[in-house]
């Protein structure tokens, strides 16, 4: 009695009878899993495991090393991910108010009949190639942002960012020195990231609570009333989350910074002047002459790279799963 | 008295005349003193600079207006619009002029018909726009991607039913692996396909290598965006299901996956529109070639996005308006397949 | 005084008002929705120091009356109204008047508790002040903020948590909450749209309570489902009907003691007898 009393308090193992066809599903699915983990995981491996016959071949001088010179062997990635970080941070510098700006318009400004042409808009934007921004950046803007990148080094040069070693005062200034610098890279990078991080904000805003709109609307509040006290801070993981995810995107990005860049390698803060280099640019750029040994260092190179935006990656998805707003939405 | 109709909605507005009056007299009064300050007093140069100049101040000068008359709630709130209402501006100007620059520069080459039906096979760069085309890199561009698809999108989208019909603590750890690797810049899975398959195994650049580094781009994407939108099948239709005694197979073909089939389908379109345009790692794997090729195991293969880089940088006049030809008819192609998945979703809403 | 379905509108009117506070009239009013007619004409006049209380069965058009009187109607994509609405004999539908500013003067407080969030109890309750411009010295701000919570029957239960996020209180506590955010303004008019119907019957008391301090000071609307509520509460009473494929009307109006004993229509003697509704 005192047993079958016990047996009944125990939760019962359950034999799921899975029936045949359905065990060759769930194995069959179980291994495509597998091996997509296991390819995909190989990959990551592969390019982190090609840092130790860097380390090997180079030392740690790899990692202080400002010049990239095949020819004599010096290889090094000082500069290049100096380089990496200026674009990227340009880009956003530039990006994050224009996404912010364009998320509220199109969430709190725009005529409802405009609105889900705007939503269009900003995927659209989002899938034209980057070479095309690229052209764009090189052809199209290149010229006029060295206006503006003339114009900032005249008038701020008590920031050092803002200065050249070149007149900007002359005359006849030096236009080749305002140009193919992490400035105009950063530029046309922004264009990349600003529709990224546009969806997501402009997705989160608008799942800012009625109710809350409408208490505050109810109170007297004006539009941007509205917005400071519920839709921004009801967003603010997602503007969060966004922007990471543009930075993410920024670093990795390559065709657009490879078009408009010249290569130089040098550790440098004056962004508005000629030449920069970036991880990305770097590869596209000297993968063709390379020996093995700095085969290895590019690859080492492209896993600090990768290091990087997956670091982004994953902040960025851990702001937009914890806002109120993230449940059930994906980046 | 007017005679005002009960029975007819009466228009009801948020503006007052004061908001059109104080944004119309600081959009003028900013131009004439901007044009008179950069033109007369400071000289500078620049359409940009002049266009900037203006907008600043009648920003400030709309505030201002707005301070004698307005409380200051108003007046932030006007200033603030503004500011939105530009920067959206620029956002959109920029897209436009990204575009238009493309079809303009691109025109030349565009209309002729010789752009669609030939290749570049034994034409000289410099040759005029008459001569030479681009139908060897679109054909390139077909069959690579076409061999993608046909790699990444099984592929991936056994993986989401892995991940979403099966589940698991192993598909935990394989959708983290997934999602981490939607971070991996795309020249990196060129370099890596470079690295392994050409250096290591001696294969030529042909188009099937450049296949596979487009493949190993799109998987995570597609195995990601697969497993959202199985997830969102209701899961009440799941339990409808087996409580009639269909097994898991049977479920997961019979019911998730008819239910979640256009949006498979718009994630499989935005896949491919994605990869359409991917350049980086194409540029490490491939050779761009000249000539017409259409078998992806011997020899390289041109591409689009390749034929685009090599032409805008060569610097020859002709083959620079061919390059624009080909990333107008580029952006053509990605806007259509982009098209396409809005009337596919419409679809979807209507027949629900 | 009462007008049917089939009679010419009639405008109604109360006895006779105090002069002191501000009083609310609604003309000729009309409601549609997307193209589809929810409200015809009705009017009413909702007198200054006393509690209106919309009565009707549900789709009747109360709330959107309701959140006409207010402005708020309008924000809701494709509503569209017609007439007139006069606070102190001034139509808040004239082309030069700030929305803002009338919704200052006539609040709400909504059916679901809606404090916000991210702000603590105590700027919750001055929320509206800062939203429109008012700029507060600390001692003013803490002021206010007593009084505020006071009238609202809810200092006693918060005064040593004022810093606590407004979403950490009950149901009932946050609605009372919203009761003082919206004094904070100083309104003329108060309107509530089923304030307790999402309350427990404890916290419905309190707020009963309440309505009834505040109706000494100022003009108060209330819509309600609850007709003990209505009987409890109210000084006079509009009935509500809308008929099969109609849109909304006011069958009858009066003193609330009128409404609820006499009734002069037979469809508002049925549905205060619990017939329908």
């Amino acid at each position: 009695m005192d047993g079958s009393a016990s047996a009944l308090d125990e939760p019962r193992n359950i034999d799921q009878g899975l029936s045949r066809s359905d065990r060759v599903f769930v194995t069959s699915a179980r291994s495509v899993g597998v091996f997509v983990f296991v390819l995909v995981a190989a990959i990551g491996l592969f390019l982190g495991y090609q840092a130790l016959p860097t380390l090997h071949h180079y030392g740690f001088r790899f990692f202080t090393e400002t010049q990239w010179v095949p020819e004599r062997n010096i290889v090094g990635l000082a500069a290049v991910l100096l380089g990496t970080v200026e674009v990227a941070l340009i880009a956003l510098a530039v990006g994050f108010p224009l996404a912010l700006f364009t998320a509220l318009f199109v969430s709190e400004y725009a005529p409802a009949r405009v609105r889900t042409a705007c939503v269009s808009l900003i995927d659209l934007m989002a899938a034209v190639p980057s070479i095309i921004y690229g052209l764009w950046g090189f052809f199209l803007l290149q010229p006029r942002a060295m206006l503006v990148a003339r114009f900032l080094a005249q008038h701020f040069s008590f920031i050092p960012f803002f200065r050249v070693d070149t007149d900007p005062n002359a005359a006849a200034w030096a236009q080749s020195k305002f140009t193919a610098s992490a400035f105009i890279a950063g530029l046309a990078v922004s264009m990349m990231v600003i529709p990224l991080a546009a969806a997501i904000m402009r997705g989160v805003f608008a799942q800012a609570p009625l109710g809350e709109r409408e208490a505050a609307k109810a109170l007297g509040a004006t539009r941007w009333g509205v917005i400071k006290t519920v839709v921004l801070p009801f967003g603010r993981r997602g503007i969060i989350g966004g922007t990471m995810l543009a930075l993410g995107r920024a670093l990795g990005e390559t065709i657009a910074v490879a078009l408009i860049i010249s290569p130089a390698f040098e550790i440098k803060w004056h962004v508005l002047s000629v030449g920069t280099a970036t991880v990305s640019a770097l590869i596209a750029g000297r993968f063709g002459e390379a020996t093995h040994a700095q085969l290895s260092a590019l690859l080492a190179a492209g896993f600090v790279l990768f290091a990087m935006t997956l670091g982004v990656n994953t902040v960025a998805a851990v702001f937009v799963n914890r806002s109120r707003s993230g449940e059930g939405s994906e980046i | 008295m007017t005679v005002v109709d009960l029975d007819r909605p009466r228009p009801v507005s948020t503006r007052t005349f004061d908001d059109y009056a104080a944004l119309g007299g600081a959009a003028v009064g900013s131009l004439a003193t901007v044009w008179l300050l950069y033109s007369r007093v400071f000289a500078t140069q620049g359409a940009l600079g002049f266009i900037v100049c203006w907008y600043v101040g009648f920003i400030a000068l709309y505030a201002a207006v707005s301070a004698f008359t307005q409380p200051r709630v108003t007046v932030v709130d006007r200033a603030i619009s503004a500011v939105v209402h530009g920067g959206a501006a620029v956002v959109g100007i920029a897209l436009a002029t990204t575009i238009g620059y493309v079809f303009v520069k691109g025109w030349p080459a565009l209309h002729h018909l010789n752009f669609y039906t030939q290749d570049m096979g034994g034409v000289r760069p410099t040759a005029p726009l008459t001569q030479g085309g681009v139908r060897h890199a679109v054909v390139g561009s077909a069959i690579e991607v076409g061999l993608a698809v046909v790699m990444a999108m099984p592929l991936g989208v056994a993986t989401a039913v892995y991940m979403a019909e099966v589940g698991g603590r192993l598909s935990n750890a394989v959708r983290t692996v997934i999602e981490a690797m939607t971070a991996l810049p795309d020249i990196l899975a060129g370099l890596f396909v470079y690295t392994v398959l050409i250096i290591g195994l001696h294969w030529e650049r042909t188009g099937l290598a450049a296949s596979i580094a487009l493949a190993v781009t799109m998987l995570p994407v597609v195995a990601r965006s697969a497993e959202v939108v199985l997830k969102v099948v209701p899961s009440g239709l799941r339990e409808a299901s087996l409580a009639l005694g269909a097994s898991k197979w049977q479920t997961t073909t019979g019911v998730v996956l008819p239910t979640a089939r256009s949006g498979l389908a718009t994630s499989l379109i935005i896949g491919i529109a994605r990869i359409t345009g991917e350049t980086a790692p194409l540029l490490i794997v491939s050779g761009a070639s000249t000539f017409f090729n259409t078998n992806p195991t011997h020899d390289p293969m041109n591409s689009l996005p390749l034929y685009i880089f090599t032409a805008v940088r060569s610097g020859e006049t002709n083959f620079v308006a061919r390059g624009y030809g080909a990333a107008a008819f580029l952006v053509l192609l990605v806007l259509g397949l982009f098209a396409l998945t809005r009337v596919l979703a419409r679809g979807r809403l209507e027949s629900k | 005084m009462t007008s049917t379905l089939l009679d010419p509108p009639v405008e109604a009117t109360a006895p006779a008002p105090f002069a002191e506070a501000s009083h609310l009239e609604a003309r000729a009013v009309s409601a549609w929705y997307a193209g589809h007619k929810v409200l015809a004409r009705v009017s009413l006049t909702m007198p200054g120091n006393s509690v209106t209380a919309l009565i009707g069965p549900s789709g009747c058009g109360k709330s959107t009356f309701l959140r006409i009187l207010n402005r708020m109607h309008e924000t809701t994509p494709g509503a569209q109204m017609a007439g007139e609405v006069l606070l102190d004999g001034e139509d808040i539908y004239a082309a030069g008047r700030r929305v803002n500013d009338t919704r200052r003067r006539i609040g709400m407080v909504f059916q679901k508790p809606n404090p916000f969030p991210a702000m603590s109890i105590g700027d919750n309750v001055v929320a509206g002040l800062k939203l429109t411009g008012a700029r507060l010295k600390r001692s003013e701000r803490d002021a206010v903020i007593q009084r505020c919570l006071s009238r609202a029957g809810l200092w006693n239960e918060v005064k040593d948590r004022l810093d606590r996020a407004g979403s950490s209180l009950s149901g009932g506590q946050q609605q009372r909450l919203c009761i003082a955010r919206s004094l904070a303004v100083d309104p003329d008019v108060l309107l509530m749209d089923e304030p307790c119907s999402a309350l427990d019957p404890t916290s419905t008391l309190r707020i009963e309570e309440t309505i009834h301090e505040l109706a000494a000071t100022m003009t108060i609307v209330i819509v309600t489902h609850n007709m003990q509520q209505a009987a409890r509460v109210s000084d006079s009473c509009a009935f509500f009907l809308a008929t099969e494929g109609n849109p909304g009307v006011i069958v009858e109006y009066g003193t609330t003691d009128q409404v609820f004993h006499a009734p002069v229509d037979p469809r508002t003697n049925d549905y205060v007898n619990g017939r329908f509704g």
